[in-house]
């Protein structure tokens, strides 16, 4: 049994609540109290039965407004695998939490209406997969109901979505026609659609395959926390405690500590305590080096013949999500895992537009939801990746140092 | 052959991860220990994320003096076994000294009295970070908090001015007076801990077991006989084997009949049950929809 994360796109109108209802309702997560508060509300609102909808409803903010304002998180489970919902909202002016949510996600299922088709919420939706490269896309062709279970109007949703995804190079792309509403092709197969013969949405997420997602051929280890006890009986243990990020690590592998660009050779390998000969991402594990080698939080080990770039000057995409709009030339701090370094950004060269990857020229600041593509340059070099080969080592954020708000998703390259 | 690991062990790393981040990034945080299944498992969690180190930081124990003595007896014998500093400071401290209004009522809940308690600890200490073991299955409230939420200096919760969340990237940078609450276990659900608990072989206080006890039945529910409650004539006085699923003050916690004696049998009835662990044991919980949302606001955990 594994955990499979995923983030539903969508609006309210296409579903979306309801299909997450749904797969909680069938999976029989929904227990007796809930669905006893679950009358009650409806009630309240004046609704008849039962609304699945409501079963992801959230504050009472929200519920005033009849909107959502941030993600939330769900959890069921199968036999086979626990699933972590991330909903998000899917409106464009919620395009920061739709980043956020898919920034943790193994997969995305994507929610058409079978009567509107590809519209440009979807390709925004898309758009967003593909910055984020999330690895696995469902396409949920909901409503089937109201579009006559027709086989016809399934091909040619599907044939639309191909372009994009073809666009937009994602990569296992899934269709599914469904009716969240009525239950079809959500867990058992559908009667009304027997012209389709993939599998019903709860039976695909509980087989794809995601453990391959994980990168075990770069080494990346990043030091979170250095651990000294300084008892009597360990009086000169140092220990170098972090995830590792991707790759494998073997008790006398050669690493290079970087930046400061130092070799050594790992002398032991621990685990909650417990000594082991190798470990995986992402296993959190503690380092003993051969070396004494001045060593902080946000050093990074990695094989001496597996490098990856260490640079302060940087080419990145920032995903704004901030009220206060960013300015060329402002200072923040960016934060790359453990390590928190001064940045200014020196040059914005294009806006991304989320709904077509149009660039256009930036002639003002850039607000909330906007993505650009900029130039940065740290106090100190990053030790990193490009988010396209490692999304590890590929990401950071950057934090306004004023108001401390977390201001930016940066997507190194 | 590329190796994986299973959901428990994913768990696990993300909650050490961020276990390590707290230590790193705080210069004085504190892990709310309450007694309960929940604490129980980020103790068991932070002395894995720093082994063979000590767990760096300090246990604190709001006492709201309705604590069930069994989790009291756990609490300081953990301590003892951790060799970890153990605060605890009483609500019936700060209702004296601050001249508050003990709530009246069948069940006299000091549930809400907790928090003054809490923020005076925090401010008394300096904490900058409270680990907490609250999981967003629980709640809708809880559902959409953060993983490092931050606190303003009264303790309160601010849904909309949340910070994004991005991969496993933890923000914990704050202003003077602030503090920031850390939930580890955000993702577990009742039955990932209590799958954890009985593969890490924990130790629990002998409350979670089946045991025979005096209860009344009230709406439903089954509340242990205790000095905290007010019992009048119409509550009937009975013995009942129960066990508590989860573990909070006697006033507000309520029983579920049980025979399960072992892990297993109480994993097995946690699998087979049909309401939701706040719906079946917290009495507090039921008074509005929006209960936990208005707590949270006011600096409730």
């Amino acid at each position: 049994m594994d955990i499979l994360r995923f983030i539903t796109a969508g609006s309210v109108d296409d579903g979306k609540s309801t299909l997450i209802g749904r797969l909680l309702f069938d999976s029989k997560s929904i227990l007796q109290d809930q669905l006893e508060a679950l009358e009650k509300q409806s009630k309240n609102k004046n609704a008849d039965g039962i609304d699945l909808a409501l079963l992801t409803d959230g504050l009472r903010a929200e519920r005033e407004q009849g909107i959502t304002i941030d993600v939330a998180y769900r959890y069921f489970s199968t036999p086979k695998r626990k699933f972590i919902i991330a909903d998000a909202p899917g409106h464009v002016q919620y395009t920061r939490n739709m980043i956020t949510g898919a920034s943790n996600s193994n997969l995305i299922v994507i929610l058409i209406d079978a009567r509107l088709g590809v519209i440009e919420q979807t390709r925004r939706h898309s758009i967003i997969a593909s910055l984020l490269r999330i690895k696995h896309v469902v396409v949920a062709i909901n409503k089937m109901d109201l579009a006559d279970y027709s086989e016809q109007r399934f091909n040619e949703i599907k044939a639309d979505y191909e372009k994009v995804a073809e666009q937009l190079k994602l990569q296992n792309v899934t269709y599914v026609p469904l009716s969240a509403l009525n239950g079809d092709n959500i867990v058992d197969k559908s009667e009304k659609m027997n012209w389709y013969h993939g599998l019903p949405l709860l039976q695909f997420l509980e087989e794809v395959e995601v453990f391959e997602d994980i990168n075990h051929t770069d080494p990346r280890f990043q030091v979170q926390y250095v651990i000294r006890p300084q008892t009597k009986e360990l009086h000169d243990y140092r220990g170098y405690a972090g995830e590792i990020i991707s790759g494998i690590y073997k008790k006398g592998d050669k690493i290079k500590v970087l930046p400061a660009d130092i070799e050594s050779t790992i002398t032991k390998i621990e685990i909650a305590g417990e000594e082991v000969e190798e470990a995986f991402a992402p296993q959190p594990v503690v380092l003993q080096i051969a070396d004494d080698i001045d060593i902080s939080r946000g050093d990074t080990f990695v094989h001496v013949d597996n490098l990856p770039k260490v640079e302060h000057e940087l080419d990145v995409l920032l995903c704004w999500m901030d009220n206060k709009p960013l300015q060329q030339g402002n200072k923040y701090f960016i934060q790359h895992k453990s390590r928190l370094v001064k940045a200014i950004v020196r040059e914005i060269e294009y806006r991304v537009d989320v709904n077509s990857l149009e660039r256009t020229e930036v002639t003002d600041n850039v607000k909330l939801n906007e993505v650009v593509r900029a130039k940065l340059k740290t106090a100190a070099p990053l030790v990193f990746d490009s988010f396209e080969k490692l999304d590890g080592t590929g990401s950071a954020i950057l934090i306004d140092e004023t108001s401390n708000s977390t201001v930016a998703a940066v997507l190194l390259s | 052959m590329v190796q994986t690991l299973d959901y428990l062990e994913q768990l696990e790393a993300e909650s050490i991860y961020i276990m390590r981040e707290v230590a790193a990034q705080f210069e004085k945080p504190a892990l709310l220990f309450s007694g309960g299944k929940d604490s129980i498992t980020l103790v068991q969690l932070a002395k894995k994320a720093f082994a063979p180190g000590k767990i760096p930081f300090p246990l604190v124990h709001i006492d709201t003096g309705h604590n069930f003595p069994e989790a009291l007896a756990y609490r300081d014998n953990l301590a003892k076994e951790l060799g970890a500093e153990l605060i605890v400071r009483k609500v019936e401290d700060t209702i004296r000294e601050r001249k508050l209004t003990e709530p009246k009522g069948k069940f006299a809940s000091r549930n809400w009295l907790q928090t003054h308690t809490l923020l005076d600890t925090i401010d008394e200490f300096k904490f900058d970070a409270c680990i907490g073991g609250a999981r967003r299955d629980e709640e809708k409230a809880r559902a959409k908090e953060r993983i490092f939420s931050v606190r303003d200096e009264f303790g309160q919760w601010e849904p909309k001015l949340q910070r994004p969340e991005l991969w496993n990237i933890y923000n914990g940078r704050i202003h003077k007076g602030e503090n920031v609450r850390v939930f580890p276990i955000s993702n577990w659900t009742e039955l990932d801990v209590w799958n954890y608990i009985k593969k890490e072989n924990i130790s629990l206080p002998s409350i979670y077991f089946s045991h025979e006890r005096e209860v009344i039945e009230h709406d439903g529910q089954l509340i242990a006989v205790s000095n905290f409650i007010t019992i009048d004539e119409s509550d009937v006085i009975v013995k009942k084997k129960v066990r508590y699923r989860t573990v909070g003050d006697m006033t507000c916690t309520a029983a579920v009949a049980s025979e399960a004696s072992t892990l297993d049998d109480v994993v097995n009835e946690i699998i087979a049950t049909r309401i939701s662990e706040r719906g079946e044991t917290r009495i507090d919980d039921k008074v509005t929809e929006a209960a936990m949302e208005d707590r949270k606001k006011g600096g409730y955990f």
